[in-house]
This record gives C-alpha cells, structure tokens and sequence, in this order.
C-alpha cells in the first residue's frame, strides 16, 4: 500500500511540474528525507534534542543529520564555514538551526552573516501567530512578514568621510527587490494568503524605495490572484500596535523588516516563540530559531524548545508535509494551552524535558 | 538652565543671554509675556486634515478668548500651490514671529526631479532639529497600555532622511545616510537638557551600532559623552528592533528616548499607537530659535477630507502647549484642560477613539468645556 501510494505521489508531481513548470515542494510521502541540523552554542543542544524527540512521537519522516557550525579560515584567508556542513547543506537542501553565538572581538564576522553569505539565503519569513494559552495584550495576530536579507541598509558600507562626519550606504538593487517581491508572493499563494502588503519610505527616499516598490507593483501584476496593497512604515507601526488583525502578508527591505519582524514577535510574545526561515537561492531553506544562546540556563533544562520547534514545523510545511506539521503544532499549542507543564519563561515551573514529555505523549494520543 | 560659563558654540551663549522664566527651554527666545497685546504666530495648515484641524484651534481660541493672532500661509506641495517665493514669505513671517503651528505638508510620491519634499525642506532652513513627541495616556480613553508617560526625542536634519540617491549603475541605487559628531552632540545634549527640566529620570538612546557600527557608533558616542554630563539622570542604550519589541511588551521601562530620524519616525508612531492613534498625539519642534507646534504623528489623512471626522484632540493639545511656550499659562491649562475633560467624560467621541461624533461635535463640546473654567 505504502509503494503504491508512493508511486501516485511521484505519478501526480510530474504531471503537476508538467501543468505549471514550476519547481514543485518535494514531498515524497513516505519516504524518508534528510535534514541538516546545526543544534548551535548555549541552549541550541537542549531544545535539538528536544525537537528530534518531538519528531520521533510524531513518526516524521525526517532523518537528521548533525553538523557543527565554527568559522573557519579558508584557503585565501576568507572566512568560511566547515566543508562538510556546507556539503551536507548542499546535497539536502533543508536545514534546521539553533541558537549561534558570535564572540565579541572574534576577528570573524557572525556566524548568521556567514551562513547568509555561503547560501545566498536572499528571504526571511517569519509567520506571527498569537498563541493560545500564552496570553500577551494582542490576540489574534496572524500575520507574515518577510524581509529582504542580502542588501539595503545592512550592506555595512561605511566610510569616515572627515572627522566627525559618517556615512552609512544603503544599497537596493533591482534585481534583489525583484527576487524578494516574487517569492513574497509565491508565498502567499503557496500558503492560501489574502494579500500582500509592502512596506516601504517612498515619500522620503523617493529612488531608493521607489526602486523596491516599483518591482513589488511588478510583481503584484503577475499574480492577480493575490491582492496588493502599499504602506508607509510609519503608518504601518501606527496601525500595527492598535489593530494587528488587518495585515496579511508584509514584504519589505533588510532595516524595515529587521525592525517589524520584531516587533511582530513582541506582539505574540517574544522570541521565545516565534518561527523563522530564510529561503536561499537553488532551493536551500534553512529554518531556524531567533532566539539568543542563553548560556546562563544552557545545561540546566530550563530551555524552552517552542521557537526551535515551531520552525520546525514551519520546515515541515515548507517540504509538503502538511499532516505531520500540522499534528505537531497542535499538540504544542494544546501543551501550552493546558497550562499544566510550562517552562519558566512561558510562566510555569517545569523543566525543558517534561514540557517536551508532554508535547511527546499528546502527539502519541493524536494517532 | 543656563550655561554661563560652559563655552558652547555661539548660537547656544546667545540665546542663553535672556533670562526668562518662562515654561519653555531657555535656549529658544520666547516672547515677554504682555496680556495686553496679542501674540501673532504663524500657521501653516498644510495638506489632508490639516484645514479642518486649524479651524478646530481657531474656534477654540476664540472662544476661550486667547489673544493670539495668526498669519496663515498656505503652502502645498499636492495642490501646486508651492513655490520658492511661498516659502520665502513664509520664512520671513517665522522670523518676526519665532512660533509657528503646522500641520503636514503632504509629499507627492511621484518623482518630480527634486529630492527633498517642501517639509523637509522647511525644517532644514529653519534648522529644526529636535522633534519632541509626548506619548501620555488620555485619562478615561483606555488602550492595551494605560498610564504611560514618554518622551520621544528625534533629531530631525540629519540621518536617514538626507535626501542624497543617486543611480551608481542601471539597477542599483545607492542611498546615504550621513552622521554627525556636531549634529549627535546636539540632540543628546537637548535631551539631557530636556529631561533635567523636566524632571526625568533616564534617557535611553536607541539606534542600530551592532549593524551601523561607525554610523551609528558615532552617535552612541556622542550620547554617552553628553551623559557624563549630567551624573543625576540615568542613562542607558538599547538597540531599535529590541526596542519595538519591549515597546509592545512592557513601555513602562522607558522614559524619555533619543534617536536618530528614521527610528525616531517609525518610534513615534509605534508609540502614539499605544496610547489612542494619530489623532491624540501632540508634537513639536525645536531649533534654537523658532519652536513649531504641530501633531505627534504627522500624516495628513488625507481619507477623512471634507468628512469632519478627524480628531483634533492632538492639535489642541499641541495648541495648548504653544500657549505655554508664549507664557500664556491660564490660556494654556484652560485649553487643556477642556480638552481632557471632555475625552474623561466619554460622551463625544470621534471615529479613531470609537465614537460617532464629527470634528464640529467634538469642537463644540470642547467649547463648552471652556465655560466651566476653574479659578485660579
């Protein structure tokens, strides 16, 4: 039963890459996929551990691989990551991360920065959804935001032009803002969004963020289906702290999107619960959480694995498979729900390895 | 606060000579208090909602009998009704009369060749560089956060908004953000100066030097050398996307707030969001030697046009502390406090706080909020 359902699976992906030719999402029901997993510095082993049980309960077909992230020095002195985390990246494409820490005074530049680099990881989506159970003065945020990674304001090109006068360049390319704008809206209508609302300062730096808009009014005319709809940022964080409900989709560049993705996951919380992914070029997709190493609880058990394990959920969605990602989140949201096993931050008493016992046992009475 | 003594630059001793014991910083020139003659200040109602929000103050003085008189300029960047000479005048009327109250001058999105919009334009010539938001919580209107009390400083000439792009190859545009040492000093010791008048307690300077590390480094570090200054007040630094979130999280850490422009902008509004909206927030701004009132969160609204459904409770507000800046005290107070009598009261309300009232409504309740004046 298991081949046959397995060969219509593959039967239906080719017809269906044969209708639209578009790549299609893998999902090979069934079969077992590989993940890179980077379990990161500080708590980042914990709350892995914790995800990997997690995915076990729920009969994902998910095999891990771990690799270890350090900045290495390569041959021509640039800084790269390990060649076998960069391989295993590259055969599978998916990647789940923890928590990195960056030394001050390092000499190499962050870790995220580095990653960033190596695969060309252009998008940065962040799915903000109140949670029930942990109640915060927002309810029933849903909303995406998805920030242009690569250019803008943090292409950190500075220059000291005379003594006490600095200047900082902020860079939008066309082609950058014209990959942004598309993906924000294969995203929407991957994931059966209303509308897509970019994000933007026109009437300020008129070239610079006309450019940006420009190609997402492009891109809105390629995709009739999805409406479109343009912002002013300030207007955007003076509509978002009263009436969170009436954004959609945001697409906008590196600062603003920095900013209000942030600000998204104080509305739901804080970054002890809110996903993250970042979409590269030639399909690597590297889903991780935003939260810091936390060295002062790391080896305690008191980590809290929610931001970890729900991107991984969001990683699941990502690939296809749907009905595991959705079994998952349900079970964590109910565990939060109840009340009766929490971590400390979330406002219980609990350790990280009870509250994963607990999602544990309700992803085993779903099936 | 006077800086006898302290050698500043000659701009800062000059407008330091007058003693004044008005309510206002020592460092703008205010007029001499005459309750005989009335005042003249500027306006400017500008663009949107603007009109309708002067008539609101207009009204309102009249019938509070302020003796404030005003010279009106129209000039308006959508309606082509702009032009250098328009701006001249105007200008030249700031010059005699120092004060000034404004609403937005809306800026085109088309790309007309110039750069700079009219507004920005304005404040660099009049040099107004501080822009000072007070977020206070309107008693008897209740939001998701009640009882604040912040200040929000942005230097308002520099940074983001240096209007500098150019097109360094097909596809790729370039936009600068420029710095200063001068400038930075500037703000920050506005700030501090600010909150020691006020009696503040702690200055948070937000900005992005993790990222921005020589842009905004320079000006972290030029707060925190102002703030050896002031061993009295408290100060601290947080970077803007931590701040958005603690914002929403838990505002009561914060007090008064020092930034550069384009996180002074998106803070303004975050914040006015907090406590009630656009419509509640009063703002002005400051050069060494013209002050300019106008709202917290500046954008001309230009849906509600011709509706009268706009809430000048902002306006009003920033009228009353324009008359407080003209030593008008009595006025000041009898204007506010109608103003917050009639918001506590709850009976008309317009449509951003949830009522059904018009702007004429709200004006008119206002007005009769006047009447009941205390005696002092």
């Amino acid at each position: 039963v298991h081949r046959f359902i397995g060969c219509a699976a593959i039967v239906s992906r080719v017809l269906g890459s044969f209708k639209n030719g578009s790549p299609q999402p893998r999902n090979f029901i069934r079969e077992m996929q590989t993940v890179t997993l980077i379990p990161g510095d500080g708590i980042g082993p914990e709350i892995s551990n914790a995800v990997m049980k997690i995915f076990e309960a729920a009969n994902a077909p998910i095999e891990w691989e771990e690799r270890n992230v350090t900045a290495i020095k390569g041959p021509g002195g640039k800084w790269m990551i390990p060649p076998d985390a960069k391989e295993s990246m590259d055969r599978n494409k998916i990647g789940l991360k923890g928590p990195l820490k960056t030394p001050i005074a390092a000499g190499h530049p962050s870790m995220n920065l580095l990653l960033r680099k190596t695969f060309d990881l252009y998008a940065n989506v962040r799915p903000c959804v109140s949670i029930e159970g942990y109640k915060t003065p927002y309810t029933d945020v849903n909303l995406v935001t998805i920030r242009e990674n690569t250019e803008g304001e943090y292409s950190g090109i500075e220059h000291l032009i005379v003594d006490g006068v600095v200047q900082s360049i902020k860079l939008i390319t066309e082609q950058a803002s014209e990959r942004i704008a598309e993906y924000a809206f294969e995203y929407a209508r991957n994931n059966q969004r209303a509308s897509v609302t970019a994000v933007h300062k026109a009437n300020i730096m008129r070239m610079s963020d006309g450019l940006f808009l420009r190609k997402c009014r492009e891109a809105a005319e390629k995709h009739k289906d999805v409406k479109f709809t343009e912002m002013y940022l300030d207007t955007v964080c003076l509509n978002m702290v009263q009436d969170p409900t009436q954004f959609d989709v945001l697409v906008m560049p590196n600062l603003y999107g920095d900013i209000l993705s942030d600000l998204c996951a104080g509305l739901i919380g804080g970054l002890g619960v809110t996903p993250s992914g970042n979409i590269g070029a030639n399909g690597v997709a590297i889903f991780e959480s935003v939260h810091g190493t936390a060295p002062d609880i790391a080896g305690k058990d008191f980590a809290n694995p929610t931001a970890l394990l729900l991107s991984a959920v969001m990683m699941l969605r990502h690939m296809g498979l749907h009905s595991h990602g959705k079994k998952i989140e349900t079970a964590c949201f109910d565990t939060i729900r109840d009340k009766k096993v929490l971590t400390k931050d979330l406002g219980g008493n609990s350790k990280c390895s009870e509250f994963t016992e607990a999602i544990c046992q309700k992803v085993r009475d779903m099936d | 606060m006077t800086f006898w003594g302290l050698g500043g630059p000659k701009w800062w001793q000059q407008a330091s000579r007058s003693v004044s014991i008005s309510a206002s910083l020592s460092r703008v020139e205010s007029p001499p208090a005459r309750a005989d003659a009335t005042f003249k200040v500027t306006m400017l109602p500008g663009d949107g909602v603007g009109p309708e929000l002067m008539t609101a103050v207009k009204d309102v003085f009249k019938a509070g009998d302020v003796p404030v008189e005003f010279d009106e300029f129209h000039l308006s960047e959508v309606q082509n009704m702009a032009s250098e000479d328009k701006l001249e005048e105007l200008l030249s009327s700031m010059k005699n009369n120092k004060v000034a109250i404004k609403g937005k001058i809306h800026t085109p999105m088309e790309f007309k060749g110039e750069l700079a919009s009219y507004e920005m334009r304005l404040r660099r010539k009049l040099d107004l560089f501080a822009n000072v938001v007070h977020v206070n919580s309107l008693p008897g209107y209740s939001t998701r956060h009640n009882n604040l009390d912040l200040v929000i400083i942005r230097e308002q000439t520099e940074g983001e908004y240096s209007s500098l792009e150019h097109e360094s190859v097909p596809g790729v545009i370039e936009c600068l953000k420029i710095i200063t040492r001068a400038k930075s000093r500037r703000i920050a010791k506005f700030a501090f100066d600010y909150a020691t008048k006020k009696g503040r307690n702690k200055v948070t300077a937000v900005h992005k030097a993790n990222i921005m590390k020589l842009g905004d480094g320079l000006f972290l570090q030029c707060c925190a050398e102002v703030a050896q200054l002031y061993p009295k007040i408290k100060y601290e630094n947080i970077i803007i996307d931590n701040c958005c979130m603690q914002l929403v999280q838990n505002p009561y850490q914060f007090d008064v707030l020092v930034m550069p422009n384009l996180y002074g902008n998106i803070i303004d509004n975050l914040a006015a969001g907090l406590v009630g909206g656009a419509g509640v927030v009063p703002g002005e701004s400051y050069s060494a030697e013209y002050a300019v009132f106008e709202t917290g969160a500046r954008h001309p609204f230009a849906q509600a046009v011709g509706r009268n459904i706009a809430n000048p409770t902002a306006m009003l507000l920033s009228a009353a502390n324009m008359l407080r800046h003209l030593n008008l005290e009595y006025h000041s107070h009898m204007v506010s406090d109608a103003v917050k009598r009639v918001i506590k009261q709850g009976k008309v309300r317009t449509r951003d706080l949830g009522g059904y009232c018009t702007t004429g409504d709200f004006v008119h309740a206002v007005v009769e909020n006047l009447r009941h004046r205390p005696n002092y």
